[in-house]
């Protein structure tokens, strides 16, 4: 018995027979295990690979190409916020949004917060800029954010 | 001139327009049945006669990119649908795929038909997850009702189609780099030749076509290409090269405008018009500075440059890289062109995937020179070292795999040669405009 439980064993397995090959399922797998994780391990990453019948080298060169999955060192919170910072957000407050928040949260983009619960990030265009400045609460988008509404919204998760 | 009605947002707002039982309602999946009873190099020819080109930024025209597929070929063929809009201020991909999925997902459905393809892989950006939901659902309609799966109508053609979410990363919408990643791999963009439709996704024949292009098929399929074609512009006569520009487009609209949105309008509009009909005027009463036409890098137009008409042709004669995704930001007189540039900057820096050396080195050359002329560190001679750099990169000099370092390096080009003024003044006054949001990006 590995860090991956039986579920998500099967859940990764659920994704085999939408693709030709098993190395098309890396990144479902690494987001399988991240959703229900926070982080994706070395050891995680050694299980994905046995599932996938890859080397874990190849799991793991994959992996570190998207900043987008963390390591045991960079566990999530529970909850994930972006703030976009790119131009359409820029022009109406993105940054300064995101300065408010990391001083709400007493933390840099990247970090998590003390309690554990959430991890402040900056986000590239969120493709949500008729609503900018937008964040994004896990996966989903929040358009038209004032500070005020930051702090409802972190409250409230 | 007949007024223009919207077809690719007719359903957007309207109640449960996501449901597979309005769209039927509203005649969906005619234009499918109606290509199935068809010989698939008639719905080839048909999209090929429509003159349409991909929406996804190149213009490349798609009935012809469906011909380069080699002939009888014993497959799989696969459709790669690149649903990863990460260009800065786009979003109309989003507006479909959430509003209207199944417009989408016929026009995914007659294009595998029109290929000899039974298989599609969606490739999807992580941070759409409300158009995950609604697309997923959208699928499993399908499946159940019998429109995907195997047989479908009793005719023989059998079509699977696959959700696939990205991770975050812009590069994955360059055609070949989201290959890579849907097999598995970094999303690093693959030489090329060979080209996707004689070796693409698992090394088969493979058709990258953009979300919009999708929704116009399928609207080609139930109006006819005369009705495609007799919208927009036709080509250019002292322009060899242009295709034309046909049929209806979707314009994101944002920045300093008082409503920014997603409108449909026939190729062809002007940037003004844009701005003042359709987006309710720039705001606070301000005069817009600058435009970015179609995403961060096809560079600016500025304010003397408001009445080109926005179709693939039009920002190319104001120096910019094209069209690009038709996505508009207007930026106002009161910001300054040093940080717009830098944001440009910094994206392609964080972006570009770091296979090719001059893009590598040349986006994060370029940041850091921005970065300290933001600091009020600049000195006059960075804007001719900027221009320098930015002309030794790209696919134009030939110098790099992807067209990523060209997007990075033409409104570093095109802004200074148009804005120079204002960035010497910058420079000259030592004006600093850093923000404190920037100290702790860099912590990151
Ligand atoms: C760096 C880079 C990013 C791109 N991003 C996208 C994108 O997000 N969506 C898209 O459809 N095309 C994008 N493209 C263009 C694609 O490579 C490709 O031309 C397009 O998906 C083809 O579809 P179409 O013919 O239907 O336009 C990008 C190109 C480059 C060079
Ligand atoms: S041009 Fe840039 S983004 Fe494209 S492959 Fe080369 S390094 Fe990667």
């Amino acid at each position: 018995m590995g860090v991956l439980s039986e579920e998500l064993r099967d859940q990764i397995r659920a994704q085999f027979p939408k693709y030709p090959n098993k190395r098309a399922v890396v990144l479902p797998a690494l987001h399988l295990v991240q959703d229900a994780q926070r982080s994706v391990s070395i050891e995680a990453v050694r299980e994905i690979a046995e599932l996938l019948e890859l080397h874990p080298s190849e799991v793991h060169d994959t992996m570190s190409f998207y900043q987008f999955f963390k390591d045991e060192k960079h566990k999530l919170g529970k909850h994930r916020v972006w703030v976009c910072r790119s131009i359409s957000c820029m022009l109406r407050g993105g940054e300064e949004l995101l300065q408010h928040m990391c001083e709400k949260l007493h933390v840099h983009p990247g970090q998590t917060s003390a309690d554990g619960k959430i991890t402040m990030e900056f986000a590239e265009c969120l493709g949500a800029c008729e609503g900018a400045p937008c964040i994004l609460v896990d996966d989903e988008a929040h358009m038209n954010i004032t500070p005020e509404k930051a702090d409802a919204l972190l409250k409230s998760l | 001139m007949p007024t223009f009605e919207p077809t690719l947002l007719a359903r957007v707002g309207k109640p449960d327009s996501a449901s597979l039982e309005t769209y039927l309602r509203d005649g969906g999946y005619e234009g499918f049945k109606k290509a199935l009873a068809m010989p698939p190099v008639d719905v080839i020819n048909l999209v090929k006669d429509s003159g349409l080109r991909g929406r996804g930024g190149a213009g490349f025209p798609t009935g012809l990119k469906w011909t380069f597929l080699p002939k009888d070929h014993a497959g799989p063929i696969y459709l790669a649908i690149n649903a990863d809009e990460s260009e800065p201020a786009t979003f109309n991909n989003r507006i479909l795929m959430e509003e209207d999925p199944h417009q989408i997902l016929e026009g995914i459905a007659i294009s595998c038909f029109a290929i000899k393809s039974n298989k599609a892989y969606i490739y999807l950006r992580y941070e759409y997850g409300r158009s995950y939901r609604v697309l997923q659902k959208a699928v499993d309609e399908c499946y159940a009702k019998g429109l995907f799966g195997k047989n479908i109508h009793g005719t023989g053609f059998d079509l699977d189609v696959v959700l696939h979410r990205g991770a975050a990363a812009y590069i994955c919408g360059e055609e070949t780099g989201l290959i890579e990643s849907l097999e598995g791999k970094r999303a690093w963009p693959r030489i090329k030749p060979p080209f996707p439709a004689i070796e693409g996704l698992f090394r088969k024949p493979t058709i990258v076509n953009n979300i919009e292009t999708m929704a116009c098929v399928k609207q080609i399929l139930d109006r006819g290409s005369a009705w495609f074609k007799s919208l927009g512009v036709p080509p250019d006569p002292n322009n060899p090269r242009d295709a034309g520009s046909y049929g209806p487009k979707l314009y994101c609209i944002s920045g300093h405008v008082n409503k920014p949105g997603c409108v449909e309008l026939p190729m062809g509009i002007t940037t003004r018009e844009l701005i003042d009909k359709h987006a309710g005027g720039v705001w606070k009463g301000r005069k817009a500075k600058a435009v970015v036409p179609g995403g961060i890098s096809m560079g600016f137009l500025s304010a003397e440059e408001l009445d080109l008409p926005l179709d693939f042709n039009g920002p190319g004669k104001a120096g910019c890289l094209g069209l690009g995704t038709a996505a508009i930001t207007v930026i106002d007189d009161e910001t300054s062109m040093v940080d717009v540039l830098f944001n440009c900057a910094r994206f392609f820096a964080h972006e570009s995937c770091g296979q090719c050396t001059p893009c590598r080195e040349g986006t994060a050359w370029m940041h850091k020179i921005l970065a300290r002329i933001r600091m009020g560190e600049g000195q006059l001679r960075d804007l001719d070292l900027l221009v320098e750099v930015a002309s030794s990169m790209g696919i134009i000099p030939g110098t790099t795999i992807c067209g990523l370092s060209d997007g990075a390096a033409w409104p570093i080009k095109n802004a200074i040669k148009k804005f120079r003024g204002e960035f010497e003044e910058y420079i000259r006054t030592g004006r600093k405009t850093v923000k404190p949001s920037d100290a702790l990006m860099e912590v990151h």
